[in-house]
């Protein structure tokens, strides 16, 4: 695979009991790309996110992910809150977790935790008001700030993030997971419950983190018209293992990624790869 | 007579429906107090067991039920649909944040003059400080189970910890009081960290039964460990605190002689009263320092949603450690204070009960309110006093008054939370969005 990647999936397999979730699979995210990962209900998508963010540990297989400094982290030897610490690799969920007792610059500040730790001397120069914690939870909150105009929250700043309409749930979940200034960010169906009107702001949004941060992104997507305009890259998935991979076009176009999302049975699945290819 | 809505959705409120709800209640009240109340068992005077009924009794109580669930029912239909934030109509709501606003600095101030107030009254004196004593364990474990959402059912155990180390440090090697008191809050946050290592992989009810177990542990230890505590005889002869050196006694080199004033009892009630007042207002100045820090952000955060904390890398296992030592720290404070007030100390002081009445001081403040936790603890020390001239009803009269205070509001007295920060103004967030913690 190409030298500049981000994260490397090789030969992932995830078990529970006798039930085989994801088989085998391998697939690579390119460094300042965005690359989607696609596939019927129960294909084992988020099985490979929480193998990748921690949640679960993999039963075989490496996940290798490269920093811009050249550091390599085996993921699946990091448990869960150390991938998001050291290896810098922030994720969203499928149903929102936001800590909706606490307002949206609240969230944001939580998502800055481990940083601001640090400046605060473990607590104790917090503690007594050193203007070296006050400097960096300023700048905390600046950086909270420049991240809820960017996802249109800057007035909703004080309310409760339980209050907030559920598209703007959505994006102030991305915005917590990019303030704990990762170098992945994970996103797991972003789109789902959204409307075509905040389906588009939110692709523009995953545009501008890709473009103007430079950060790299991994989703989880069922909403085409997202996937197919922003990715540059798609993993297709079925029943925990690859299908099909490649440019949107390609994969749009691909005929066993149609009869996986169709739904035919393997004996006309077959027949249509035949008749295609 | 109207027929009772057929209406699933709606409740009934025809009288038919308002009186088999109170034929209900009535009958399971009769089901309930039968054994109870009706019959009465004794062991006679050769140990044989004799027994007699009392259905005057079990009538009157069970045709009270009936009454009342009449009552409370046209009560409610008259107030309007249920819903707690709905039965307190919202002038009196609107009044309440105002009292809210300048509610906290008055108690402080008038806090700050009961002993000039009540000086002459020393029932009163000691009062406040059983009072402040429990708004000290309130506050110290509202760091745990407020703001960290870990319902911890054995704090009584860091109270006793607090008070032997005192108790064995002071009468043993003769160390100060002021020497012991942090040491008795190291010590207490070191028995957290202890608790905390193998049972935060829990959640929920299962921490809920450990604590319990760990506080009940800490307890026979006690009784156990003769050689040691002294067992259930106690550990008598504590030293009273002096005022930095200053004994505060009727000798020559007394407070009141070097100050040239006639001794008097009340000065070290009064200075106990200030020396607690003073520990409960640190554990309450950081405890507010705390949650405007990371690590208090990430205790509420936790408390929120543990899932979402660990995704942004926040260890979840050293927060919540810190969480239970802090409130342990402050445990093994009031418990030193506890040792040197009394001047003895046995396990008696320390069983379930308290556990349970600093718990509920918690809860009935509304988890998490400094105030409230404050306000609470008043009105259950307090509150307990004044029902003391009912002597056999108190606890009846106390229960009933817990129970009404639950309906009234649901969350606690102060249920919604400050935020920690804000861009452009601090607004309340309704309790209804604060989770209560899982684990």
């Amino acid at each position: 695979m190409s030298g500049d990647q981000i994260l490397g999936v090789d030969r992932l397999t995830m078990r529970f009991g006798g039930i085989v979730a994801v088989q085998d699979l391998s697939f690579a995210a390119e460094r300042k790309k965005i690359t989607a990962l696609i596939g019927p209900n129960g294909a084992g998508k988020t099985t490979v996110f929480n193998c990748i963010t921690g949640f679960y540990k993999p039963s075989g297989g490496t996940i290798r992910l490269s920093h811009d400094d050249g550091r390599v982290i085996a993921l699946e030897r990091l448990n869960d809150f150390r991938i998001a610490k050291q290896a810098k690799v922030a994720r969203t969920f499928q149903n929102i977790r936001l800590f909706p007792g606490m307002t949206a610059l609240e969230n944001l500040m939580v998502a800055q935790h481990n940083a601001l730790m640090r400046a605060s001397g473990f607590t104790l120069l917090g503690l007594v008001g050193a203007p070296v914690y006050r400097d960096a939870e300023k700048r905390a909150i600046d950086l909270a700030t420049d991240w809820l105009r960017r996802v249109n929250l800057l007035d909703r700043a004080d309310d409760a993030a339980g209050n907030l309409a559920y598209g703007d749930q959505r994006r102030l979940e991305i915005a917590r997971a990019m303030c704990t200034e990762p170098a992945l960010l994970c996103l797991d169906e972003p789109a789902a419950g959204l409307n075509a009107r905040e389906s588009a702001a939110l692709s523009e949004l995953l545009l501008s983190i890709r473009n103007e941060l430079g950060t790299s992104i991994l989703l989880i997507e069922h909403d085409m018209s997202v996937v197919m305009e922003i990715s540059d890259h798609i993993v297709v998935m079925d029943h925990g293992v690859k299908i099909a991979q490649g440019s949107p076009r390609e994969v749009r176009d691909d005929p066993k990624v149609i009869a996986a999302y169709l739904g035919t049975d393997e004996d006309e699945a077959a027949a249509v790869m035949e008749g295609g290819s | 007579m109207t027929a009772p809505s057929t209406h699933t959705a709606k409740p009934a409120t025809g009288i038919v429906a308002l009186l088999k709800s109170a034929f209900i209640n009535a009958l399971i009240a009769l089901v309930l107090f039968s054994l109870m109340v009706g019959i009465r068992t004794e062991a006679g005077h050769d140990g044989q067991l004799t027994y007699w009924t009392r259905f005057g009794e079990l009538a009157s109580l069970v045709a009270i039920v009936f009454g009342g669930s009449i009552v409370i029912e046209l009560f409610r239909q008259w107030i309007g649909p249920t819903g707690a934030e709905k039965l307190v109509p919202p002038a009196v709501r609107n009044g309440m944040s105002f009292l809210g606003r300048y509610l906290a600095p008055a108690l402080l101030i008038f806090t700050l003059l009961v002993p000039v107030i009540f000086y002459n009254q020393r029932y009163i004196l000691d009062l406040a400080i059983l009072v402040l004593t429990y708004v000290m364990l309130g506050w110290g474990l509202n760091v745990v189970v407020g703001l960290a959402g870990l319902l911890d059912l054995g704090y009584v155990a860091f109270y006793a910890v607090g008070a032997y180390s005192y108790g064995l440090l002071a009468t043993n090697f003769g160390w100060s009081f002021w020497i012991c008191l942090p040491l008795a809050g190291i010590l207490a946050a070191f028995w957290g960290v202890l608790l905390g290592f193998p049972v935060l992989r829990l959640r929920g009810d299962y921490l809920a039964i450990v604590t319990l177990a760990f506080g009940e542990i800490i307890r026979l230890v006690i009784i156990n460990w003769q050689d040691l505590t002294g067992g259930p005889n106690g550990v008598s002869g504590i030293p009273r605190p002096s005022f930095f050196g200053i004994p505060l006694d009727n000798s020559d080199d007394g407070l009141a002689a070097k100050l040239g004033i006639e001794y008097s009892a009340t000065h070290r009630i009064v200075f106990l009263f200030y020396l607690i007042l003073a520990l409960a207002l640190l554990t309450n100045w950081v405890t507010i320092r705390l949650r405007r820090l990371p690590i208090g952000r990430a205790w509420e955060a936790l408390r929120e949603d543990e899932v979402a904390c660990r995704a942004l890398g926040i260890n979840t296992t050293t927060t919540k450690l810190t969480a239970f030592a802090t409130g342990a720290m402050f445990g093994g404070f009031a418990g030193a204070f506890f040792a040197t007030r009394q001047g003895f100390i046995s396990p008696e002081s320390f069983t379930f009960q308290e556990s349970a009445l600093v718990l509920a001081i918690v809860v009935l403040g509304g988890m998490g309110s400094q105030l409230g936790v404050a306000l609470a603890a008043l009105a259950m020390i307090g509150g307990f006093e004044l029902f003391r001239s009912l002597e056999g009803y108190r606890m009846l009269v106390f229960g009933m008054a817990m129970v009404l205070i639950m309906i009234w509001r649901p969350r606690g007295l102060i249920g919604h939370r400050a935020p920690t920060v804000y861009l452009t103004k601090a607004k309340a967030i309704s309790s209804d969005l604060v989770k209560e913690g899982h684990g």
